[in-house]
């Protein structure tokens, strides 16, 4: 059974190689995007990404202040560098000169409005030509307007429970909040740098795309008709489906490893420590072809199971955070994007590339082999289906 | 007595309302070509798909070999070497690819090369070997398929309909290639809406229409059952009633009538009666100007008994 099951991946793994579609998807074109990434964001041998944002400060209370020593932290880690710039004109002309990605203008009266927790907001004025910058500056904004909440919140609670000074409160509780949610992120992220970023997420992202085709496959030999010679002989419908699965997780793997390599050697992407990265690319690989299993059976077709797996897979890509980071982005979208493995293998490709050990990366890799199990037992059970004769 | 390789009895297969095989059975020894002539749409596939173990029946049992076969069988479907109606080779694969693959799941073992040089030499694929099959003709496609099917030296050879759309001279070469195997000893089952391949084939017709076995036997006994004869109609230089007489009385003629110069003759075999008919002419001082041998095939034999025409 296992010699009738390696002879069909054998055979699974020449037609792939054949396959110059199949190579391109799986290795030539996720390169040539990361390279890509990475020459829009800088030299090559520059390892870290870079923006520069403007603030204007019209405020100058204390959430004006602790807005404007987040973005301190963040410049000093390296990520962006600040122009503090004296009036809304200044800001706006520096975005159009391009000199910045994005420029925050902070109105009069921000700090007491949030006191007195009315609606107050800090406009950001983003620079189009400098998309991935200023989706940068519009995310720190973001991640500060969510710490802002978070901080209102104990204070109103605070004064619910009778505290007489709520201005004193708030600086309070935002000294002694324990993360500021962007700072965290960076800083957490320190090494994650933007060609690590890229070079993981570009990878994850293709990883559900190249897996897809072993479970196409099966579908293919029932359109190519090859479906009934397999069948007929004498070997088991078992080792039909572990040899063709496993030329699917043989690529996949093979494929990533490739990228890892390569962006590794080439583009100074840092994915982490051997042993960590392999595991995680295994526990990827299996989850993504449990995923495809499961939604390429729901398909009559090879091409509609293809076309409804590139929209999930893109769907999931973008909600995983695989093209921007969502690790630190807050709301619904967060929840949502927990849902998806994507994001579970960018989070433990991000701590593996911050140097964090095993121990560190237990939970994503937990939730990645979770998602491996759920959907691989589901992929397995709709795959075995697809094992038949017409 | 030949072994038996193949035995069925009672095969069923319903699709819904539809009963697409309806107690279908058979037997057929080893060397012996068995031909199941039918139109579109009569049950072939669906018979043949149950025999391989590609399908469940729903009733009815199919031996091979002495293994009885289902879809759950493994080892005992060596016994049987499928060519499927469709071509099912890999496209991305040249065909010595394609043998070597489907020759390593029949674990053919250390002879593999060889028999895939041979079977290469029998499908004459010899010189594009090493191609990628997709590069390849209609015809040569359909020449891998037959030859996948024989790479193991199956007990049972199947094939489903292997000369559709395939060239005259490529058609004969595969007709040629059946026989050898029956001949080789073989049990061969092949299925066909052409009656000439079944006639030039077939040791035995079992004649199959919407699921059930018509008639089935050699071609004399089917023409035989509906009552059809062999004629031969010659016309001589001369008065006809002065032979009828001596042809009457050649054994395999089993009657004999004249009108004029001309000679109406009924036969158990009308190609083996034609000789010893023209010498009886011949002794009689008289020369045979024109024959005319009338052999009725399975073609009218499928019309007399389900009415209707074997291709539409
Ligand atoms: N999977 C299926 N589902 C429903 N009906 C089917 C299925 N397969 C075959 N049939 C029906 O069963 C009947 C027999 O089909 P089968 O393919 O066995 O015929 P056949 O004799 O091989 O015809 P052909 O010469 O066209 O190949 C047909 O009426 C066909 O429509
Ligand atoms: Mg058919």
């Amino acid at each position: 059974m296992i010699g009738a099951a390696f002879t069909i991946t054998a055979k699974d793994l020449k037609e792939r190689f054949r396959d110059r579609s199949a190579i391109m998807l799986a290795v030539v074109v996720p390169l040539g995007l990361a390279f890509i990434m990475n020459l829009t964001l800088g030299p090559v041998t520059e390892q870290s990404f870079s923006t520069g944002v403007a603030v204007y400060d019209a405020d100058g209370g204390p959430i004006a202040v602790g807005f404007g020593e987040m973005l301190a932290g963040i410049d000093a880690a390296g990520f962006v560098s600040v122009t503090d710039v004296a009036t809304e004109a200044d800001a706006r002309w520096l975005v159009d000169d391009h000199s910045v990605s994005t420029a925050y203008l902070v109105p009069q009266g921000l700090s007491e409005a949030v006191a007195a927790n009315e609606a107050a907001e800090i406009v950001v004025v983003a620079d189009p030509d400098q998309p991935i910058g200023s989706a940068v500056g519009k995310a720190l904004a973001d991640g500060f307007a969510a710490e802002v909440n978070a901080v209102r919140l104990s204070v109103a609670t605070a004064l619910a429970l009778g505290a007489d000074d709520p201005e004193g409160l708030a600086v309070a509780a935002q000294e002694s909040s324990p993360t500021i949610v962007l700072a965290d992120a960076l800083t957490e992220g320190r090494g994650f740098d933007f060609s690590s970023f890229y070079a993981t997420g570009i990878a994850v992202f293709f990883m559900f795309f190249t897996v897809q085709f072993g479970v196409l496959s099966i579908i293919d030999e029932r359109e190519n008709g090859t479906m009934p010679r397999l069948l007929v002989a004498p070997i088991s419908k078992q080792s039909i489906l572990i040899g063709k699965l496993l030329a699917s997780f043989l690529v996949g793997v093979a494929s990533t490893v490739v990228l890892w390599l390569s962006t590794t050697l080439l583009m100074g992407a840092e994915w982490g420590g051997s042993l960590i990265v392999i595991v995680l690319i295994a526990a990827g690989v299996t989850a993504a072809m449990g995923l495809t299993a499961a939604i390429a059976t729901i398909a009559k077709t090879a091409e509609q199971a293809g076309a409804i797996t590139a929209f999930v897979v893109v769907v999931f890509g973008v909600l995983g955070g695989t093209f921007f980071p969502v690790s630190r982005v807050s709301g619904a979208f967060s929840a949502i994007s927990r849902v998806t493995p994507h994001f579970w293998l960018m989070e433990g490709f991000r701590r593996s590339s911050a140097g964090e050990g095993i121990v560190d990366i237990l939970p994503a890799l937990g939730a990645i082999l979770a998602f491996a199990i759920i959907l691989g037992s589901i992929g397995l059970i709709r795959a075995q289906d697809l094992v038949r004769h017409q | 007595m030949a072994d038996v390789v193949l035995e069925c009895s009672g095969l069923r297969k319903e699709y819904g309302d539809l009963v697409a095989v309806d107690g279908v059975g058979f037997s057929i020894e080893a060397g012996e070509t068995y031909g199941l002539l039918g139109p579109n749409g009569a049950g072939k596939t669906t018979t043949i798909s149950i025999i391989a173990g590609l399908l469940d029946s729903d009733g009815g049992a199919a031996v091979v070999s002495g293994n009885e076969i289902t879809t759950k069988s493994t080892a005992a479907k060596a016994a049987i070497g499928l060519v499927p109606q469709d071509i099912a080779i890999y496209p991305d694969l040249t065909a010595r690819e394609n043998l070597r693959f489907f020759g390593k799941l029949y674990d053919i073992g250390g002879s593999l090369n060889e028999r895939v040089d041979e079977i290469l030499d029998v499908i004459e694929l010899s010189d594009r070997a090493d191609d990628q099959t997709k590069e390849y003709s209609g015809g040569m496609k359909r020449r891998l398929n037959i030859g996948l099917g024989l790479l193991h030296k199956p007990d049972l050879l199947i094939l489903d309909e292997p000369t559709v759309g395939v060239d005259p001279q490529s058609r004969n070469a595969i007709l040629e290639n059946v026989e050898r195997l029956g001949a080789e000893g073989m049990a061969v089952l092949y299925t066909t809406h052409y009656m000439e391949e079944a006639e030039r084939l077939c040791d035995r017709v079992g004649i199959i229409d919407e699921g059930v076995i018509v008639a089935e036997g050699t071609r004399r006994e089917l023409v035989t059952l509906v009552g059809e004869r062999d004629r031969l109609h010659l016309e001589v230089s001369g008065d006809a009633s002065t032979v009828a007489d001596a042809v009457s009385a050649i054994p395999d003629v089993e009657s004999c009538s004249s009108a004029g110069s001309e000679l109406e003759v009924v036969a158990v075999s009308a190609s083996r009666a034609l000789p010893d008919v023209v010498l009886s002419v011949n002794d009689a001082g008289l020369d045979v100007l024109t024959v005319q041998v009338s052999e009725p095939d399975l073609e009218s034999v499928f019309l007399h008994l389900t009415g209707k025409a074997l291709r539409e």
